[in-house]
């Protein structure tokens, strides 16, 4: 069987309208990447690394520059009903449908661009509203829903057309805790039903989410993958390194706390509510830590706690990029 | 073209077309904004003729030019824009990536607006006859409805076009849409015969089908005072629609297929930004 996603020395550049409003932008740049079926895959990076690109060619909303991408071994650019019967997708913070339709007539609606017989489509969509705890909102206008019933409803939306591959952009980005929770777990769930061969495209900037629900990531910065493999492997990247955690009283000066000698990388945030700053450091030698040590309390800092901590996705991606996402 | 592939985009079209078959009408002040309003202007014109003792002929001219105003706002401000919008709220993208025709996106737009319209249409007219005490002569139905078919389907066909040319050009389209109302009701006619323009005036404003369609109904509605005031005779003007129809169907479906690629090239079917 084919892969679900496979692109060859994917390229996409963005060509301003005028030459006078600035420069080529590459959001995309000679990207080799392969999902196979039945994976939940990640695609991992700040904002304006590329994630969103990638998933408008592989959703046949744009066409590459140059390379080659194939959904379910159709080529993107030529084939593109054969992709488009195959997939769907959702995006955070999307405000579609029509706010007098009631919950239940949009997603209806919806089903209809796929041809989804009415009875088959209700029972679909009675189950998944079930499911989102939704049912109770099912003839409520969908103007008068909240950011995380909305985006739950999207979710169904995508969800309701029982499509092979799914791509979810940034899927619970700006919702609460409990509304994200049911969003992931549903999303889990789709893709592990066993012999449906369903996969998930998903990228996001939320690392947790990220090493919760990915059986591969793959870390993209500047349009360009940095690393692709699994959660666990990627931490052994950084594994060889130790991070440490220090919180202190609010520290105004923390020059040259990057550059102590076995420091790889450094990291901090500032609480000025609760007066303390969070320092976090990669070290490639833990000697580093008394000069830290040092060098906090020489500059007035008092130590609130010390914590050696296990790399975490960020740490991999602060190793990879160079920097945070903030 | 396999059965699966036509039910599907027959599907679709239902399924575009809902919301303003349904959801339109759930609010009911269409009633005061779309019938109440219009009325004014008709009764305005219509209170003119009075004043000047013009046959009732006339006032049914203007009751039924004021009826079909609803047709051209509904093209102008609904569909032409509609793209645009679905755009702006992210509908658009969904529709794309959907495994139809974008026709069929269109064609649900057009049947719902058609739908929409015709309910809001038929209310000023139906207010208008009672309230002005206007006969109408409906001795040829058949040709009645041919030309009211064809018009709109010209005239939506039209309104499917704008709708592609309007997200290639964006905000600017407003202005297309300001410049095109109230030019429009005096090039086509909408409140006098539009013969009184001149022949060349009049042939050229028969590129917007609301022209030859108007005049059409007029000459059917009034047989003697239509076919005095004709600017073709409605035989030749159903001809000409029928041409209409199959030219904005046409060019709707490249300028659609133009926009699409050049979306798909410049990422401005999807950015809203851009």
């Amino acid at each position: 069987m084919q892969p679900a996603v496979e692109t060859k020395s994917l390229t996409r550049v963005f060509h301003p309208k005028k030459k006078k409003e600035g420069k080529s932008v590459t959001a995309l740049d000679s990207v080799d990447l392969t999902v196979e079926r039945g994976e939940l895959f990640g695609l991992l990076g700040p904002n304006g690394a590329g994630k969103t690109t990638m998933l408008k060619i592989l959703s046949t909303l744009l066409l590459p520059t140059k390379g080659t991408a194939h959904v379910a071994g159709y080529d993107v650019a030529k084939d593109f009903y054969e992709v488009r019967r195959r997939i769907n997708m959702i995006s955070g913070g999307e405000i579609s449908g029509y706010g007098l339709l009631t919950v239940r007539e949009n997603l209806w609606m919806f089903s209809q661009f796929y041809g989804i017989r009415n009875e088959i489509a209700f029972r679909r969509i009675d189950e998944m509203l079930e499911l989102f705890g939704m049912t109770d909102k099912k003839n409520e206008k969908v103007r008068t829903l909240s950011t995380g019933q909305r985006q739950k409803m999207n979710v169904i939306r995508g969800f309701v057309t029982d499509p092979e591959i799914i791509f979810l952009d940034e899927p619970t980005l700006g919702l609460d805790v409990n509304a994200s929770r049911v969003i992931r777990s549903y999303i889990v769930d789709w893709v592990r039903k066993k012999d449906a061969n369903r996969t998930v495209l998903l990228t996001t900037h939320y690392m947790a989410e990220a090493d919760e629900l990915c059986d591969r990531i793959a870390i993209i910065d500047g349009g360009k993958i940095l690393a692709c493999d699994t959660p666990k492997n990627l931490k052994k990247l950084v594994r060889m390194n130790r991070t440490f955690k220090l919180d202190v009283t609010l520290m105004q000066d923390k020059s040259s706390l990057g550059s102590i000698k076995g420091v790889e990388n450094f990291t901090f945030i500032d609480d000025s509510e609760k007066e303390l700053t969070s320092l976090k450091f990669v070290l490639t030698d833990e000697s580093a830590v008394s000069d830290i040590v040092s060098l906090v309390l020489g500059r007035g800092a008092k130590i609130l706690s010390l914590q050696k901590t296990e790399p975490t996705l960020e740490d991999v991606f602060i190793k990879m990029v160079g920097r945070g996402f903030e | 073209m396999t059965e699966t592939w036509l039910l599907r985009n027959l599907r679709a079209v239902r399924g575009r077309a809902y919301p303003r078959i349904v959801g339109a009408n759930r609010e009911l002040s269409w009633v005061f904004f779309d019938v109440t309003l219009p009325l004014l202007t008709v009764a305005a014109y219509a209170y003119i003729y009075k004043f000047m003792n013009a046959p009732s002929e006339l006032i049914g001219f203007v009751i039924l030019g004021g009826a079909m105003t609803a047709f051209w706002l509904n093209i102008l401000w609904s569909m032409a824009s509609q793209l645009y919008w679905e755009k702006e709220t992210g509908n658009l993208s969904l529709f794309m990536i959907a495994p139809i025709s974008r026709m069929s996106i269109l064609a649900g737009m057009a049947v719902g607006g058609l739908f929409f319209t015709t309910l809001r249409a038929a209310s000023t007219m139906i207010i208008g006859v009672v309230v002005f005490g206007i006969a109408l002569d409906m001795s040829q139905p058949l040709m009645l409805i041919s030309v009211f078919v064809v018009t709109m389907i010209a005239l939506y066909g039209m309104g499917m076009m704008f709708a592609s040319l309007y997200l290639m050009f964006g905000r600017e389209a407003y202005h297309v849409s300001n410049l095109m109302t109230e030019p429009i009701y005096l090039a086509s006619g909408f409140y006098f015969p539009v013969k009184l323009l001149g022949f060349w005036a009049a042939a050229g404003a028969s590129i917007i089908p609301i022209t030859l369609g108007l005049d059409a109904l007029r000459q059917l509605f009034y047989p003697v005072t239509g076919t005095q005031y004709q600017f073709l005779s409605a035989d030749i003007e159903l001809a000409i629609l029928a041409v209409l129809c199959l030219v904005f169907i046409l060019l709707s479906k490249l300028s659609l297929d133009y926009m699409e690629k050049l979306g798909k090239q410049t990422g401005r079917l999807t950015l809203r930004w851009q």
